[in-house]
């Protein structure tokens, strides 16, 4: 008896999760495995059309000879680069009407035109003619000729499904497309926006964490950010950076902060001058990286705020009998409590922000010195067209990821088992 | 009284009120007015005198009238320097005197002598000073966002730090740049666009994701451990990596340029975060409720209908929102899958919209506003489910 009731949880459990599976799979899963695929191929964005065979129509009547009329199918192959096989083509005709001197290729059979046209090479033109004779005298109606529109099938190859296997796009990936420079700017740009971000969340989960007036509405305003859109906020700082008529360049400008507008986010190296020695920071870099600050600093800023809210009040009052000040108590109170988050955070962020594309992409677009990883996937697959190339550094990511996981569930291993 | 507590406070208290002055000062500036140095050294002084004669005075006046005076002088003496001011500029430096000689007015040689109170008096005005700081950072871009919308390209290029708006204008000509993105691009048709993507998202997920939360809460079966654990290592997959397969694929099949295409997904995006965030929730309802059900010969679909569905509306709703912020916000599917104008959702039409120079950008940020007011209202009345729904959204545990 508990066995069939097991037997039927079970084929229960299946039904209500195997839709939601099914799509995850399709749509997550099976793209990760296609990516590995796709990357020992050489292909381009206009390899992936697949080749059609087509057929335009035009109807036409003969001079001197109402009975009859010529049909030209204009024939073509769609793709530039790839053959159709075994094409097959097919076309009805009104009942009172008979084709004359039909193509060899062609035979008619109850009303329909059938033909064979074999294989048709890439950018294989062909203008093909049939004669056709009204049977009853009664003149043909054009526009009903006109309006069938003919069948064409054909067997072509999918440049994605065949087997040829090639090593290129990751030796590319590696040798041609300064991939260190790449791999140290996604670095930077991870590194310094998790860290950032979560300074900036500890400050802010502090002061929310104190009574004042507007409290919670400063706890809303805080989120702000997270929340909006990153098409507004993105062209929201563009507009506020520009170096000519944006307001920031204007207002520094005006109270003499500087001489010359900044272009923060046009202009690869700044250098700045600091007790003789020339420092080159990496401008338009450290724009986005604070634009990254800006937008998901209110993350770590919820999650600390969680956790320091659960900090037993007792353990302030304890410290204050004690006489520790402020600082004392931040750093021998708050700071260990909040150490768990703050490593949680860290990986997560780490994770994130590795893969971020939109904020760039819409800052910068990957210009001067912005290119991470993620921008090189699109430019490789979208702006030079090569989807290959574009997969390889996708699994590149996909790699790093992977091994950044490990370590994240190794330590949060590692914490469980010490709680 | 400590002369190192002495020294704390009146530096801080006066660079505070430096701050305060000097935002002021912009926000002022921003309304067209010809103002072009904050005074620093000026300002200081003035801060630290005021800060030491608070001491000074103590408790021998009454504080209204304390606050009064110092505002006064600091008011007089700043008209002078900058001259020719509006008056509503000194009004609101009165203000900020008031506000600012109320906070240090608790400072007085008592307090100061106590234990540890530089560092109190520190992590006051910091705190104060974090407060004004970061309302400041985060609201200015919004508030950029806004007010250039009502602009128009002359006042733009003629003076950019003018953010003053003629309010005397006809209502036509103030929002003249919402009139021409619903007129001449088609805003309207984004906006519904937009909100049928993100509501059928959520629908589906949902529909998809409550059976599949309830097995994963609930019931046993093989492989329910792995599923479990691997709907978080999915969820940590970036869209990026998916974007290329995802678009040869649809391409082939036609999906490409289709709603319904983006709709499978972010359906899917959303998925693993969704069952995870109901199952959690799910578990924490108590198991005899449904034990009663199966005595009532409820089926599976039975009990999901009328006893999970009406004790999970909270964690439902959190799940719906935060989905439905995810899809309205999305950017990098619809930019890679549309490129028919007429099935652009608001964010990749603003993208598309910005493609063009030529583009007026005061055209740009009413479109900016019409996108980002949905969410920051949802967000501002649903506060409390949505932030649930961030947490869950982006850490496990």
């Amino acid at each position: 008896m508990s066995d069939t009731l097991s037997k039927i949880e079970k084929r229960t459990a299946y039904i209500l999760i195997l839709p939601a599976v099914f799509i995850v799979f399709s749509i997550i899963l099976f793209p990760i495995f296609a990516n590995v695929w796709i990357s020992f191929k050489e292909v381009g964005l206009k390899d992936i059309r697949i080749p059609e065979p087509r057929a335009k129509k035009i109807v036409k009547s003969i001079k001197d000879n109402p009975d009859q009329l010529k049909i030209i199918y204009k024939l073509r192959n769609s793709s530039l680069i790839l053959e159709i096989r075994d094409v097959k083509f097919q076309d009805k005709l009104p009942k009172n009407i008979k084709p004359i001197n039909l193509d060899e290729r062609c035979s008619v059979k109850s009303n329909k035109i059938y033909c064979k046209f074999g294989n048709w090479e890439a950018k294989y033109r062909e203008n093909f003619q049939i004669l056709l004779q009204s049977s009853d005298g009664k003149q043909i109606n054009k526009k009903e000729l006109k309006n069938i529109k003919p069948k064409l099938t054909g067997k072509s190859d999918n440049i994605l499904l065949n087997t040829n296997f090639t090593l290129k796009n990751f030796k590319k990936v590696f040798f041609q497309n300064e991939f260190f420079d790449l791999l140290s700017t996604t670095f930077y740009y991870t590194f310094f926006g998790t860290i950032g971000s979560i300074v900036f969340g500890i400050l802010t989960a502090q002061l929310v964490n104190q009574k004042f007036f507007g409290r919670t509405f400063m706890r809303s305003v805080l989120l702000f950010p997270y929340v909006g859109p990153v098409v507004a906020l993105a062209y929201t700082w563009e507009l506020l950076l520009d170096p000519y008529s944006g307001t920031l360049n204007n207002l520094l400008m005006n109270f003499q902060v500087i001489q010359e507008p900044l272009n923060l986010l046009g202009q690869k190296y700044l250098t700045i001058n600091f007790f003789g020695f020339d420092l080159k920071l990496r401008l338009a870099l450290t724009t986005v990286i604070i634009f990254e600050i800006w937008r998901y600093f209110p993350l770590a800023f919820l999650f600390i705020l969680a956790r320091l809210q659960a900090v037993p009040k007792e353990l302030y009052e304890a410290a204050e009998v004690d006489g520790a000040g402020p600082l004392q108590k931040f750093i021998n109170i708050t700071l260990p409590q909040i150490t768990a988050v703050i490593s949680i955070l860290f990986m997560i962020r780490f994770i994130w922000n590795f893969n971020k594309f939109e904020d760039i992409f819409l800052l910068t677009g990957g210009a001067s010195g912005t290119r991470t990883l993620p921008i090189n996937v699109y430019e490789q697959g979208f702006t030079i067209s090569d989807i290959g190339m574009g997969s390889a550094v996708s699994i590149v990511i996909v790699a790093l990821l992977l091994i950044f996981m490990f370590v994240y569930f190794k330590l949060i291993g590692k914490r469980a088992d010490e709680n | 009284m400590k002369t190192k507590s002495l020294i704390y406070y009146s530096l801080i208290s006066s660079i505070f009120l430096f701050s305060l002055v000097s935002i002021w000062k912009i926000l002022v500036t921003l309304q067209g007015i010809e103002l072009k140095n904050f005074n620093f050294a000026i300002i200081i002084t003035l801060g630290i005198a005021i800060s030491l004669l608070n001491i000074l005075i103590g408790d021998k006046l009454n504080y209204i009238i304390k606050s009064t005076f110092f505002a006064l002088i600091f008011t007089f003496i700043d008209g002078y320097i900058v001259q020719l001011m509006p008056i509503w500029y000194n009004i609101g430096i009165f203000g900020i005197l008031i506000f600012f000689s109320l906070k240090i007015n608790k400072y007085n040689q008592k307090y100061l002598a106590t234990e540890h109170s530089s560092q109190i008096v520190v992590f006051d005005f910091l705190t104060l000073f974090g407060i004004v700081l970061f309302s400041f950072v985060i609201l200015f871009p919004f508030y950029m966002m806004l007010i250039t919308s009502f602009k128009t390209q002359a006042a733009l290029l003629i003076n950019p730090l003018d953010f003053s708006i003629n309010f005397n204008q006809d209502f036509k000509e103030l929002f003249k740049s919402y009139f021409v993105i619903f007129d001449t691009y088609k805003f309207g048709r984004y906006i519904l666009i937009s909100t049928f993507v993100s509501v059928g998202t959520v629908i589906v997920t949902l529909i998809f994701a409550i059976p599949a939360a309830y097995a994963v809460a609930r019931l046993n079966f093989f492989g329910k451990n792995f599923l479990s654990t691997s709907i978080l290592i999915i969820y940590m997959f970036p869209a990026i990596v998916l974007v290329i397969p995802l678009y040869t694929v649809f391409s082939q099949l036609g999906l490409r340029n289709s709603v319904g295409g983006l709709l499978i997904v972010y359906t899917a995006t959303t998925l693993p975060v969704a069952i995870y965030m109901l199952q959690g929730y799910f578990r924490s309802i108590p198991k005899e409720l449904e034990e009663a059900a199966i005595m009532d010969k409820l089926n599976w679909f039975g009990i999901i209908i009328k006893i999970i569905l009406p004790l999970s509306i909270p964690a439902i709703s959190s799940v719906a929102l935060y989905v439905f912020m995810i899809a309205w916000n999305e950017f990098l599917f619809s930019l890679m899958f549309l490129d028919n104008p007429n099935s652009f959702t608001l964010s990749r039409a603003i993208q598309y919209l910005s493609g063009d120079a030529e583009t007026p950008r005061q055209y740009l940020m009413a479109g900016s506003v019409v996108v980002t007011i949905p969410v920051l209202l949802i967000f501002v009345y649903f506060e409390k489910y949505l932030v649930s729904g961030l947490t869950a959204g982006s850490v496990k545990g």
